[in-house]
């Protein structure tokens, strides 16, 4: 709240979201947060869970929540009813903030009071007494949000974002009210996407527009940029994928926008060469954070981008494929299995510390070991310049023979074929390596060979990484995050008893 | 003194000031309009800045010390000025962040 009271002390007029000429401005957005706050405390609720799209509505919910001293718990409208209502009861009691259709998909949930998103912002308080100016929870220890993690390596977990992680990551990031007042972001990731919650408090925080999109289609986000004349973005790597496939297909450029930043999974360089071209007056920042540190860690910026896009060194053009470097007070050390160290260039465990790492989940506890250090089960390495090299979750290594080997590197080494368009690399059973390396592959033509792919492994790795099972698909399963669906090749694969390879 | 830590809040006694640490650790003697700055939301303002630290305090702007190993970010402007140590803070001209979201 303190973040929202310093935008509507200095910026009151500003449209914090929503058109031009006719959004909710920082003050309107206190006004209806104190509404909010205030059917909250009525009703005793401790979490808001929110399900539906992006919309007015999340700033909305988000700051009231935080006034009205609940968390606030966006959870993915897109999961199957069983899954959704499974998971607001976990949240409940709870007061549930959903469109219609989400509003029917959770009636009759124990402890859930459901009122519709048009309702709550034509009536934020609902009857209740508005919350007072400045009669809010000052607790910075107090749970700011909820946050279900992808789950891509199992059941969702609930991570604990405090408020103090989320201040310190917007102070750490971001200057206050350094937005010209032409600005306007566009949020089409998710709500219950961790990039969601930083965005909202970033744009406030710096006075820029937020420009909703509720159903991300790569037409109708090209579409909303030229109306809305959009400055700044921030996608997830498949939306950016089909964002610049659509410009292609156009013939266009979009001149309007000045900063693209994606993160989130992993991007592909070819992607990122074709996106400066078609956003020609962009600046590109590339992120990598996890739900549990508060989003963004580390990150590679515009001038990184620039400096290493024009190099002709092929090292220092393949940094694009990099996550850059740690944030201010974010300090990011690689370490091998038995705990040490590891030296430039050395694969091991990404580890991150500072004041935005929470790295707590509501059934778990902290995670931090006693140095308030955080294993982000992501593998990589630091180059001898600093920067951070994502490989991939631990949880997706491939022990070959007792080998470690990350299916990013043997991805990197596919994409550098000009053909490849995509690739996913996986363990499949084997009898005489425990695991092999599988590969999903999605090319254009002129579709390479097999033997072609394997040359190249070979050549640029070693002869363990060369894949003994190749695919060719279509396409590559993702979540609507943006995040490659490997279990799913997994188990396809270790279900095919053709995939067995021995 | 009070005890800097960061995400520590502190107010000011004799003007409308509020400052969030973003830097810097341990006991320090943080003043706002030549008062000691307490924690925030323990005392009410009484008095005025003195004459010789009411410059004034800019919302969001950073202060920080000459040495870089403190740093509070103001969330309430007031009219009382910052010191460290009996040190004038001055604002923090940072060079731009590469927004991250």
């Amino acid at each position: 709240m303190m973040l929202l009271e310093m935008a509507a002390t200095a910026m009151g007029d500003r449209v914090a979201v929503g058109p031009s000429g006719s959004g909710i401005t920082c003050d309107d957005l206190m006004g209806r947060a104190a509404g909010l706050a205030g059917r909250l405390r009525a009703s005793r609720s401790e979490r808001l869970l929110l399900c539906g799209e992006p919309g007015a509505v999340l700033p909305v919910s988000l700051f009231g929540a935080a006034w009205g001293g609940a968390a606030y718990v966006p959870v993915n409208y897109r999961l199957g009813d069983d899954d959704l209502r499974a998971l607001a009861e976990r949240a409940s009691p709870a007061l549930a903030v959903a469109d219609s259709d989400g509003a029917a998909r959770l009636a009759g949930v124990d402890g859930l009071e459901i009122v519709e998103r048009d309702g709550l912002l034509a009536d934020p308080s609902g009857g209740a007494e508005t919350a007072d100016p400045g009669d809010w929870p000052a607790d910075p220890d107090a749970t700011a949000v909820l946050l279900y993690t992808s789950g891509t390596s199992g059941p969702p977990k609930a991570a604990v974002l405090r408020h103090r992680h989320l201040v310190s990551y917007v102070f750490s990031t971001v200057e206050f009210a350094s937005a010209g007042p032409d600005e306007a972001h566009i949020m089409a990731v998710p709500p219950y996407h961790v990039a969601s919650v930083a965005a909202q408090l970033s744009q406030v925080y710096s006075g820029r527009r937020i420009v909703p999109l509720a159903k991300f289609d790569p037409e109708a986000w090209i579409d909303l940029v030229r109306d809305e004349d959009v400055t700044h973005a921030m996608l997830v790597p498949t939306m950016l994928a089909r964002i610049v496939d659509a410009l292609d297909r156009r013939g266009e450029t979009l001149e309007t926008v000045r900063f693209v930043s994606y993160g989130g999974g992993k991007s592909h360089r070819t992607v990122v060469e074709r996106a400066l071209e078609v956003f020609p007056a962009a600046g590109f920042s590339h992120a990598y954070g996890l739900t549990e540190t508060s989003s963004t860690v580390c990150v590679m910026g515009p001038d990184d981008h620039r400096r290493w896009a024009a190099s002709d060194d092929p090292d220092e053009r393949a940094r694009l494929s990099s996550a850059g470097r740690p944030l201010p007070g974010v300090e990011v050390s690689v370490r091998s299995p038995d705990g040490t160290t590891a030296g430039t260039g050395t694969a091991g465990e990404i580890w991150v510390r500072g004041e935005q790492v929470a790295g707590e989940y509501a059934d778990g506890g902290s995670q931090l070991n006693e140095d308030g250090w955080f294993c982000t089960r992501d593998s990589g390495h630091l180059d001898e310049a600093g920067y951070l090299w994502v490989h991939g979750r631990n949880d997706d290594i491939i022990i070959r023979g007792g080998e470690n080997m990350s299916p990013g590197e043997i991805e990197d080494a596919l994409l550098t074929h000009p053909a490849v368009v995509d690739a996913a690399a996986f363990g499949v059973p084997s009898r005489e390596w425990g695991e092999e390396v599988a590969v999903c592959v999605v090319a254009r033509s002129p579709i390479p060979t097999a033997d072609d792919l394997r040359e190249l492994v070979r050549a640029r790795l070693r002869s363990s990484r060369v894949p003994a099972r190749i695919e060719f698909v279509d396409d590559l399963p993702y979540n609507d995050t943006g995040k490659l669906l490997r279990r799913e090749l997994r188990s396809r694969h270790a279900a095919d008893p053709g995939s067995q390879v021995d | 003194m009070v005890e800097l830590r960061p995400g520590a809040r502190f107010q000011s006694t004799v003007c409308a000031t509020e400052v969030i640490v973003v830097k810097g650790t341990g006991p320090t003697e943080l003043t706002c309009g030549g008062e000691p700055m307490v924690p925030a939301g323990s005392a009410e303002r009484a008095g005025e800045p003195s004459a010789d630290a009411s410059e004034g305090t800019l919302l969001g702007k950073r202060y920080g010390d000459g040495d870089e190993t403190v740093e509070v970010l103001c969330t309430k402007a007031g009219e009382g000025s910052l010191a460290l140590a009996g040190v004038a803070m001055a604002v923090k001209v940072t060079k731009p962040l590469p927004a991250s979201d």
